[in-house]
């Protein structure tokens, strides 16, 4: 039965306690998650957060305490759980492969387990362009290098959900951009990526959604201009200019009190504006005159720590 | 149909563990270790008496037993204690287990192919001896001699599969070697001191028909007695054999009580080794 609705995946009410009694602990308490199909979606937090713990519930590599997991419309752990694990491709944190084998046969191991045709291998290597490393032993690679083998590996049997747990982990600025490029492509073709990340920076400019996970709740979700409205966080603006430009920003800003201007140690002016007024207060600036502004929209990490401490 | 075991899935991990072993040459090692030994026990196992060289084949086969007895459960526990625990410990057991597969297929899988590779090490390391000795073969001592190599595989099988519930069972490494290293001395060494002990302490009050029967408790005694106590040459050699009455030494009855240890600690591991 092919599932055409719009979510790839599905978390219902989703709890996980480790423990009983007064040594318990709630890993995840009732998170609720729809992620669309083909999207490209980060899943960030503090270490503990929960995220790895949501991992392994996706994976069906532990049980739920309560709540309710689909994949394409297949329930994780129910009786067609091997159909549910063969849509899904995962990469995990500490990747840990088998030394004696080399990348091929890797790949071939895993892809009989996967049920994937044994063809796909070589082409996956030469994808993550481990072609020409394909019959060394694996204990030669990179760290690097192993990543990559862990990618072609989680793309194996042409998964339509992948979960990469830190998939950057190791690999240099360039391999990073092809990284991403390479997920880029899977998401036009209709594949779902969830990833989780410590590096906001790198999620903050290609994520198509986020779902923020604080001591096992979720805190947040949405696309980064989303999350940055509920944060509230102030727009930032800079110009470059001395005290006569001080005197006529504060004279186009005249009746906003709550604007002040301030010098920064790199001798620009500052204003930090609410952001219901960030469109007011820049025609305002225009309007006087003030073309060479700058304006700065808080980071993911400024709004993760922000939406963090919310409850 | 999905939760039902699927043979593909076990072929392959099975596959991938024998293949190890004979790629690290385990195998290779492992098989020559038994041929040494063997020839060594065969040839000098009656100098203390002044004699060198083989002697009759049923004497042999007592000398081999004595050197099974010690060497497979040592083996068996070293190959199979690191099984799960190992892929735990070393983080890639997720990995694994989020493929298609169960954690019966996984465990059945890894023990297949364990099991594969000392099998082809232990029948290959006494099939080197066979031919070696093979002028001093008569018809039945050939037969006793295949009975042996059976029950060494058998023994091997056993001990290969608590070495399985070790691994599932131990937090760490570390433990689980521990764990296999008290388990052989307590199965090899202790286990047959213990019940003799108990004997001669009680002055033979325990020591009705029934008492004999404890010795299927341990898969080495049921090694022991399958090939020992069926030996009429050799059987007034052994204390114990004083206390074992006839029928313990049927071998249809040994044979299924140690398909028993071979099926039971797999059992309980599959049971513990659950999300």
């Amino acid at each position: 039965m092919t599932n055409t609705s719009a979510e790839a995946l599905v978390i219902d009410g989703l709890s996980k306690r480790y423990g009983k009694g007064r040594t318990a602990l709630m890993a995840l308490d009732g998170v609720d998650l729809k992620i669309g199909r083909g999207q490209l979606y980060g899943l960030i937090g503090h270490n503990g957060a929960g995220k790895s713990t949501l991992f392994k519930l996706v994976l069906g590599l532990i049980e739920p305490t309560a709540g309710r997991i689909t994949v394409d419309g297949i329930q994780v752990g129910g009786r067609d759980f091997r159909r549910a694990r063969q849509s899904i491709g995962y990469l995990p944190e500490n990747l840990v492969l088998y030394d004696n084998l080399s990348g091929l046969e890797t790949l071939r191991f895993f892809a009989r387990l996967k049920g994937a045709p044994l063809a796909q291998c070589g082409e996956l290597l030469d994808r993550v362009g481990l072609g020409s490393a394909a019959h060394r032993a694996v204990r030669e690679y990179s760290k690097g290098m192993r990543q990559r083998l862990g990618f072609a590996q989680a793309l194996l049997g042409a998964p339509s959900l992948l979960l990469l747990d830190e998939p950057t982990t190791g690999l240099d600025p360039s391999a990073i951009r092809q990284f991403y490029d390479q997920l880029d492509q899977l998401r036009q073709q209709g594949v779902t990526i969830v990833i989780s990340s410590h590096i906001l920076a790198e999620l903050q400019q290609r994520v198509d959604r986020l779902a923020l996970l604080a001591s096992g709740t979720l805190r947040a979700e949405g696309t980064v201009a989303e999350l940055r409205e509920r944060s509230r966080m102030p727009v930032v603006f800079l110009a470059r200019g001395d005290e006569s430009t001080r005197r006529q920003i504060t004279a186009a800003l005249d009746g906003q009190p709550r604007l002040v201007v301030r010098s920064t140690e790199d001798h620009l002016l500052r204003i930090d504006c609410p952001r219901e007024q960030k469109m007011p207060v820049l025609q305002q600036l225009a309007a006087a005159g003030l073309s060479d502004l700058q304006v700065m929209e808080p980071t993911l990490e400024d709004v993760y720590f922000e939406l963090r401490e919310t409850p | 149909m999905n939760r039902w075991l699927q043979p593909r899935q076990i072929w392959a991990l099975a596959t991938k563990e024998f293949r190890d072993r004979l790629r690290n040459r385990w195998v290779l090692a492992v098989a020559l270790v038994f041929t040494v030994f063997s020839l060594v026990i065969t040839y000098f196992g009656s100098a203390a008496q002044g004699q060198i060289g083989p002697r009759s084949i049923e004497l042999t086969i007592a000398s081999l037993v004595s050197l099974v007895i010690y060497l497979i459960p040592m083996i068996a526990l070293l190959l199979g204690f690191d099984a799960v625990v190992g892929e735990r410990e070393r983080g890639s057991l997720d990995l694994l287990l989020s493929l298609p597969i169960t954690r019966l297929e996984l465990l059945l899988g890894k023990y297949a192919g364990l099991a594969a590779a000392l099998t082809l090490s232990t029948v290959a390391g006494f099939a080197i001896v066979a031919v070696l000795l093979y002028q001093r073969f008569s018809t039945a001592g050939l037969f006793h001699y295949l009975g042996f190599v059976l029950s060494s595989v058998l023994l091997g099988l056993a001990f290969l599969s608590l070495a399985m519930l070790l691994s599932v069972l131990a937090r760490d490494r570390a433990r689980a070697s521990g764990l296999a290293i008290a388990l052989w001395f307590l199965l090899v060494l202790v286990f047959d001191l213990a019940l003799l002990g108990v004997l001669v302490a009680s002055g033979g009050a325990f020591g009705g028909e029934g008492f004999a029967y404890l010795l299927l408790l341990n898969p080495a005694d049921i090694f022991r007695v399958l090939n020992v106590f069926s030996l009429d040459d050799v059987r007034r050699l052994y204390g114990l054999a004083s206390i074992v009455p006839p029928s313990l030494g049927n071998p249809w009855l040994m044979g299924a009580a140690m398909a028993g240890w071979i099926v039971a600690p797999l059992a309980l591991a599959s049971w513990r080794f659950r999300p």
